[in-house]
């Protein structure tokens, strides 16, 4: 017989954490679809999974696989250009503080997805290195190079912002 | 929950509380329309506390008292249910309109499909025996004995009756000891009590001026 907890109280715990994965991944409502994706899949394959196994790194490899699917169709969608140019920008649906968002979305993919699953969702490197593919090592070096680049980053961005006087 | 100490991430802790909450929402639905979603649970405020209403797809499931812990009934309903459990208030909008019809006085009869899963063999013949019981009527856990065929069953009566996964609407509260005395009720005997002096219409005396 199956100890699980309730299905709700999974989403309660990890669905602001997954969210913020999503939205270190994606744009809304893309970030916002990938959670609804992960949850319903994660809700579809509760049951059969283990009692033992680690709910977070579980959702968190779902997320994975939901974003690379969405930045997928997000490529084969024929966009305007424009709409890549403002991805870097400050979209009147994002979070306040986009600069970090959008920053983060720049990474190149595997600092992005180390970053955003180490120290965004609290995973080991280990996990990470699961998820993503590689060595330990590797995942760690990832999210290294990834936080240099984007305290670079970031702090220029807010730089430029308070000398032009203006928070966007 | 950010385990990161980077400063860097600060801004992260936000409160997601508003956008997880309409993603919560939309995931109801979406579960509901793959059907995913096995159990289906809410609470509502009552005379008698606030009860946990929970339902599958073949009608209500479970009904608890706040003294029966509804973090415990709900990992119950986990194990031998289905852990695909979600808070899905619509889904049990009927039945917290006739509970709350109950509870004004405004209605006798609960007419709802019922999922009898939680109560096996001789319990279930009981519970199908109590729902026979009129509102404000009330049988001896003897006399319910009796009417199954098993006379001498009353203690096992009882025991049906205390593990009734659906109180209020299967009305084992109308079962009283063969003395007069009220016996032992799911809510505490202050419920039964309360349930049986509103089907005695003493509420809605309370309410008016008397002569």
């Amino acid at each position: 017989m199956s100890m699980k907890r309730p299905f709700e109280e999974i989403v309660a715990q990890h669905g602001p954490t997954v969210l913020r994965v999503c939205r270190a991944v994606l744009v809304r409502p893309d970030a916002e679809d990938a959670w609804s994706e992960t949850f319903l899949a994660a809700l579809r394959a509760y049951p059969d999974l283990d009692d033992g196994a680690n709910i977070e790194a579980w959702l968190i490899t779902i997320a994975h696989h939901k974003a690379i699917d969405a930045v997928r169709a997000q490529n084969r969608r024929p966009a305007p250009v424009a709409e890549l140019g403002q991805l870097g920008t400050a979209d009147a649906w994002e979070p306040p503080d986009d600069n970090l968002w959008a920053a983060l979305r720049q990474l190149p993919t595997k600092q992005r997805q180390a970053v955003a699953y180490h120290h965004v969702a609290g995973l080991r490197y280990a996990e990470v290195a699961t998820i993503i593919g590689g060595s330990t090592d590797a995942a760690r070096r990832a999210a290294h190079d990834g936080i240099q680049t984007l305290r670079r980053r970031y702090r220029d961005s807010q730089d430029l912002a308070s000398r032009k006087g203006i928070h966007s | 929950m950010i385990n990161s100490t980077d400063p860097l991430f600060a801004s992260l802790s936000r409160d997601e509380t508003p956008t997880t909450a309409r993603l919560h929402d939309q995931l109801v639905a979406a579960a509901d329309a793959d059907r995913l979603l096995d159990v289906a649970y809410r609470t509502v405020d009552s005379p008698v506390g606030t009860l946990l209403l929970a339902a599958t797809d073949h009608g209500l499931v479970r009904v608890a008292y706040q003294l029966e812990d509804h973090d415990q009934v709900l990992q119950t309903l986990s194990e031998r249910v289905s852990p695909r459990i979600l808070h899905a208030p619509r889904k049990l909008d009927q039945v917290a309109r006739q509970l709350s019809e109950y509870f004004q006085g405004e209605r006798r009869d609960f007419v709802l499909p019922l999922d009898f899963r939680l109560a096996h063999g001789f319990r279930r013949e009981v519970l199908a025996r109590l729902v026979m019981i009129d509102y404000g009527q009330t049988e001896t856990y003897a006399h319910v004995a009796a009417a199954t065929g098993h006379p001498r069953a009353v203690r096992a009566v009882g025991t049906a009756c205390a593990t009734n996964p659906l109180p209020v609407i299967v009305p084992c509260h109308r079962v009283l000891r063969s003395d007069g005395k009220l016996g032992g009720y799911v809510g505490g005997l202050h419920t039964k009590a309360a349930l049986l002096s509103l089907e005695a219409g003493r509420y809605a005396d309370t309410n008016s001026a008397s002569p």
